[in-house]
């Protein structure tokens, strides 16, 4: 059961406290979009072993959106920041870069 | 024959007699006594049968390793099964029954598997049952499910009580061993806040047993200051009858303390589960004696050397008079010295080393003991219990050399540090050939959220076998955690310790080296369970080359003592019968929980009434006062109807309805979802939540609403008002207001954050209560206050004022199709208008209806439900809902979607009417319509189902609603379901049975 920081409040708090979100950073297809993009918009997600980025939220504290950037084979949290932002801030990357040298960056 | 010894026993208080009952007889034990050496010292050594085979089966362990004495405790609602009796206080009036036999444990119908050689190999039931067909369902399904399982389910619900404990620590300390006290006085001496949890009664570990001098003192000194030490230490707490039950991720770890079971008169809860979160975790769980894999190692009477040591050390109790040792290390000789000491026999310590010359042999033989070295068991004679071994050399095939009468034999294979905790969330081992068990590897601990490891092993569980290098161990151990976990340990003098040293063991996996099948097939691995050396062989032998693959096809370590005792012996075989080295073949995975725990502890206090609590409307407790028969309805309770003096449930629905379409009733909607959404950007925002036009709806009026998924799908529907210019009120459904909430929250902060928009779930802000009815204007007439005419308050308006002199905001919406008010009031006088309404009421026959009118006046009306005709694959325009999805609007959710050629085909499932050819059927809900010819499988094509069906006492006619492929151009069809016996046809119709024109809503 993972701990984590909510960046909005600042608690630092069990799981059962936040409820995930999936992948953060999706882009939303609309409207007359392209049907491919518009199928991966809705199902294709991505499944990595090592460095994800995710969407939780504080679901039985502030109630607020976040994001966390977290390896998915040690369960290290690299950082946790606002979900109002398409990507992840600089000192996210950073922190992941100085733990895992050989990451290839978000894409 | 076992027996209490005349004098020892170091736990036991040979002042407190207990009586306890075993299969109905009568014993007495000492207070410190556990069932299993209570037993012993009663001359008891047959306590069960096996799983598989039925054989008898003796106490072999004296701790949690136990995998025979499993026993049923307790009675009625107190009844437990698999209770191990070597980890069972006993107390007054205990009462204990063996498992796993017919008609009795001396006699037992079931041993006849033993009889019948290549019954039950490995993976028998891949193998066996197969012909003939019938008799799978006939013969052996009946007779697997009578003889599968150890002891019997409770029958009565549990009497007892149990609860939750969450606390935080910064080290926490398992195994309250010699190891555990260390590093808990070093993490205590530091300042850091520690917790100490020992699953026995006792702390001191195998230290009380195998004495040491320590620092000059003697061990039981040493303990009994350092115990002193800690208790003087505020910020370190010491649990004893708790074990750790498992490590999970970032520091987070599971004990199970059992409070009363050794105290049942106690009031206390019975366990008590603590959930702790940890700094750093240090693992002092010691290490378990393996046993030796040679012929007739299961019959009553062989048990673990150190068990044997044990019973007389702890508890005064002789396991036997004449004990053989057999052992391949120099630890077992202590079992030998004790009972010789003890004033027992001990006729010969088969060593299967080639030489045994350390202290403890000379020591053995100092005494009198016959050595042999090299020298092996080639079998065990006996059936209920221990006659006699026959030994030969280990190098051979198991030719018998003499034949050695004796009632125990103490047997050591080596011992396996404790691993489990360190393993459970990551932690990796390595192979150590000398001592030949896997350890833990401190460079590849579990991680925790920084990336850092987390636990932290010490004493025998990091692998250091011996007193003194162990101890040094968990000094450091203790003192590393604190420093991780931001104290400043002092450091210590390093201790001077006074043990016997040890010369080193060697690898003993089949027992003797080359033992024939013969031997192997009565050479047990996995003792609960029936799996035997031959298992393991013929598994290898048919190709299951994993480990864990092998575990499950044989079964090895599968029972409830998760192979403590039989994993690295079952593996040791694999390997070998694989000829691969023991790392590469690996262990199976260790999971929580360490040992068993009870379901009880799991609960907690979530049974009953706290397993979830029911949400309740400010009318509820009128509602109960007044025969209504509750529903649940999401987390909701709601009547389902009202019953009057004599009625039917099915009567009073009707009679609710009638009343409603004829007079007026008041229902209360208070569990309606509402959710307030104000800003500058309010309707630009509930535009794309909605798939209709928002924005344009005109303050202090209302419109009905639906939301779909990015799918496409329509997951929740309401009416909406609009307050003010910036400020509207949206109605979800009753079960749906805390997930609507919830994705608008997620749309707002997530995808169009720079809105300035800010939502309030106010649902149980106010009661709603609805009164319907052509009388429902004259009811609010007669309350007084505000103008509820037509004109100041139309159809699809609302309107602030007061009633009665309450607070109120009506609605006109109308979910019944009737002159309709829902009204709006604030929670806290929610009962008080409820009261005045029925007063007003009375003179025009006002009475409450509940959830199935409701339903029904929906369904004649057409009006969906979410959850009825919506099942997360509609869409609006499947329900003929299209009207309410916006075209002029550029997005949505679920509008691009709604673009896909999929959702655009024709034939859809959509909505349709059914009217029944006999007026009387009532289709069932669910049922399937079906067209002509047969599908793929030979079964009927279905076309649709019934997704909400009634009897209309308004129409006097059932009427259904149902998703039926192309539905739209179906009108007038007659559709055949076909209901196993008999066949029910029906005419598609338009799903508005009543008031088309919706004349009656708008008055």
């Amino acid at each position: 059961m993972l701990m984590l920081k909510c960046p909005n409040c600042g608690v630092t708090a069990e799981e059962t406290e936040f409820v995930p979100g999936g992948e953060a950073h999706l882009t939303r297809y609309t409207s007359g979009s392209d049907s491919q993009a518009f199928s991966d918009y809705l199902f294709a997600r991505k499944n990595p072993r090592g460095v994800h980025f995710e969407r939780w939220r504080h679901a039985f504290g502030c109630g607020k959106w976040f994001h966390a950037a977290r390896c998915t084979a040690t369960l290290e949290v690299f950082g946790t920041y606002t979900a109002q932002t398409s990507a992840p801030p600089d000192d996210i990357l950073k922190a992941i870069k100085a733990k895992r040298p050989e990451w290839e960056g978000f894409k | 024959m076992s027996a209490r010894l005349p004098s020892g026993g170091s736990i036991i208080d040979r002042e407190t007699l207990v009586s306890f009952t075993f299969n109905g007889k009568t014993f007495k034990g000492y207070k410190g006594d556990t069932l299993a050496s209570a037993l012993l010292a009663n001359g008891q050594t047959l306590v069960g049968r096996s799983f598989k085979y039925h054989r008898p089966r003796g106490i072999m362990a004296s701790g949690v390793e136990e995998p025979n004495a499993l026993v049923n405790m307790g009675q009625g609602s107190r009844f437990e099964p698999n209770q191990r009796a070597t980890t069972t206080e006993v107390f007054d009036g205990l009462t204990a029954t063996s498992q796993n036999h017919w008609p009795s444990l001396e006699f037992d119908i079931g041993a006849i598997n033993n009889k019948v050689p290549g019954l039950l190999p490995a993976g028998f039931y891949y193998k066996t049952f197969m012909k003939p067909q019938w008799a799978w369902k006939h013969l052996f399904e009946p007779l697997i499910r009578k003889s599968a399982g150890l002891g019997n389910a409770p029958r009565e619900a549990d009497a007892d009580r149990y609860e939750y404990f969450y606390v935080y620590v910064d080290v926490l300390i398992v195994g309250g061993g010699m190891a555990g006290l260390a590093a808990a006085h070093e993490a205590g001496a530091s300042g850091a806040k520690v917790l100490l949890m020992e699953q026995t009664a006792n702390l001191g570990g195998r230290l009380a047993v195998d004495e040491a001098v320590i620092n000059g003192k003697p061990s039981a000194d040493w303990i009994a200051q350092i115990i002193a030490d800690l208790e003087a230490m505020k910020n370190v707490t010491i649990r004893t009858r708790m074990m750790g039950s498992g490590v999970f991720d970032h520091g987070y770890a599971m004990g199970y303390e059992r409070i009363t079971d050794h105290a049942p008169n106690d009031t206390a809860p019975r366990h008590r589960l603590w959930r702790i979160r940890a700094k750093r975790i240090v693992t002092a769980t010691g290490a378990l004696e393996r046993p030796l894999s040679f012929a007739g190692n299961d019959i009553p009477g062989v048990m673990l050397a150190s068990a044997v040591r044990d019973y007389a050390s702890l508890f005064g109790v002789s396991a036997g008079e004449r004990i053989v040792v057999v052992t391949n290390n120099d630890d077992a000789y202590r079992t030998a010295i004790t009972m010789k000491n003890a004033g027992l026999e001990v006729p010969v310590i088969l060593d299967a080393r080639a030489q045994a010359n350390g202290p403890l042999p000379t020591e053995a033989r100092a005494l009198g003991i016959r050595v042999e070295v090299g020298k092996a068991i080639a079998s065990v004679k006996g059936y209920k219990s221990v006659t006699a071994v026959e030994i030969c050399s280990q190098a051979g095939e198991g030719t018998p050399l003499e034949t050695i009468p004796c009632d125990v034999v103490a047997m050591s294979g080596g011992w396996s540090p404790v691993v489990h905790l360190w393993s459970h969330c990551g932690g990796k081992l390595n192979w150590d050939e000398g001592n030949a068990m896997f350890s833990p590897d401190p460079t590849r601990p579990p991680l925790g959220a920084d990336g850092t490891g987390f636990v932290l092993t010490a004493g025998t569980a990091s692998g250091d076998l011996c007193t003194a290098p162990a101890l040094q161990n968990a000094l450091n151990a203790g003192r590393q955690a604190a420093t991780e976990a931001g104290f400043s340990p002092v450091e210590s003098a390093a201790p001077v310790v006074v043990a016997s040293a040890e010369d080193p063991m060697m690898p003993v996996w089949s027992m003797p080296q080359n033992a024939p099948y013969k031997l192997r097939s009565k050479s047990w691995l996995d003792f609960q369970n029936d799996v035997k050396v031959s298992d393991v062989r013929l598994a290898a032998q048919e190709g299951y080359e994993s480990v864990e693959h092998t575990k499950r096809y044989t079964t090895l370590g599968m029972a409830t003592d998760q192979g403590k005792l039989s994993n690295i012996n079952g593996l040791a075989i694999l390997a070998d019968a694989l000829n691969a080295p023991i790392p590469n073949v690996g262990t199976t995975t260790f999971r929580p929980p360490y040992t068993p725990i009870s379901l009880g502890s799991i609960a907690g206090e979530a049974r009953g009434a706290l397993f979830k609590p029911t949400r309740k409307s400010p009318i509820d407790a009128w509602q109960d006062a007044n025969n209504a028969i509750w529903e649940p309805v999401a987390d909701w309770r709601r009547p389902y109807t009202y019953r009057r003096n004599g009625e039917t449930t099915a009567q009073a629905v009707t009679r609710e309805i009638i009343n409603t379409r004829t007079g007026v009733s008041i229902l209360d909607a208070s569990t309606l979802g509402k959710i307030l959404v104000k800003g500058p950007d309010a309707a630009k925002f509930l535009d794309l939540v909605y798939t209709n036009m928002m924005s344009t709806l005109k303050i202090g009026k209302c419109r009905y609403g639906l939301m779909c998924t990015e799918n496409g799908f329509l997951f929740d529907d309401g009416v909406v008002a609009r307050l003010s210019e910036d400020e509207f009120l949206c109605h979800t459904t009753s079960g749906g207001s805390d997930h609507v909430y919830a994705w608008m929250e997620e749309w707002l902060q997530t995808e169009w954050w720079d809105f300035q928009v800010y939502t309030t779930n106010v649902t149980e802000q106010f009661a709603q209560i609805a009164i319907v009815g052509p009388n429902a204007r004259k009811v609010l007439e007669k309350l007084g206050g505000m103008d509820v005419s037509s004109e100041a308050l139309p159809f699809m308006g609302f309107s602030d004022g007061e009633l009665a002199g309450i607070q109120a905001r009506p609605f006109r919406i109308s979910f019944s199709g009737e002159l309709s008010f829902e009204i709006a009031i604030p929670a806290a006088q929610g009962q008080a208008f409820w009261d005045r309404v029925l007063e007003a009421g009375e003179a025009f026959g006002i009475m409450p209806y509940g959830t199935e009118a409701l339903h029904v006046m929906r369904a004649e009306k057409g009006f969906i439900m979410i959850g009825d005709e919506t099942d997360g694959t509609v869409i609006p325009q499947d329900l003929k809902l299209g009207w309410a999805v916006s075209k002029k609007k550029a997005d949505f959710i679920g509008k691009r979607a709604m673009e896909r050629e999929f959702l655009q085909r024709e034939d859809r499932k959509q909505l349709v009417g059914l009217l029944t050819e006999n007026p009387t059927d009532i289709l069932p809900d669910g049922a399937h319509a079906v067209e002509g010819g047969k599908n793929r499988y030979g079964q009927e094509n279905m076309i649709g189902h019934v997704t909400s069906t009634y009897f209309s006492p308004t129409l006097n006619h059932s009427i259904a609603m149902a998703l039926i492929k192309g539905g739209n151009k179906r009108m007038g069809e007659v559709l055949t379901f076909p209901l196993g016996d008999k066949v029910i046809k029906a005419t598609v119709v338009d799903p508005v049975f009543y008031d088309k024109a919706g004349e009656r809503q708008n008055v």
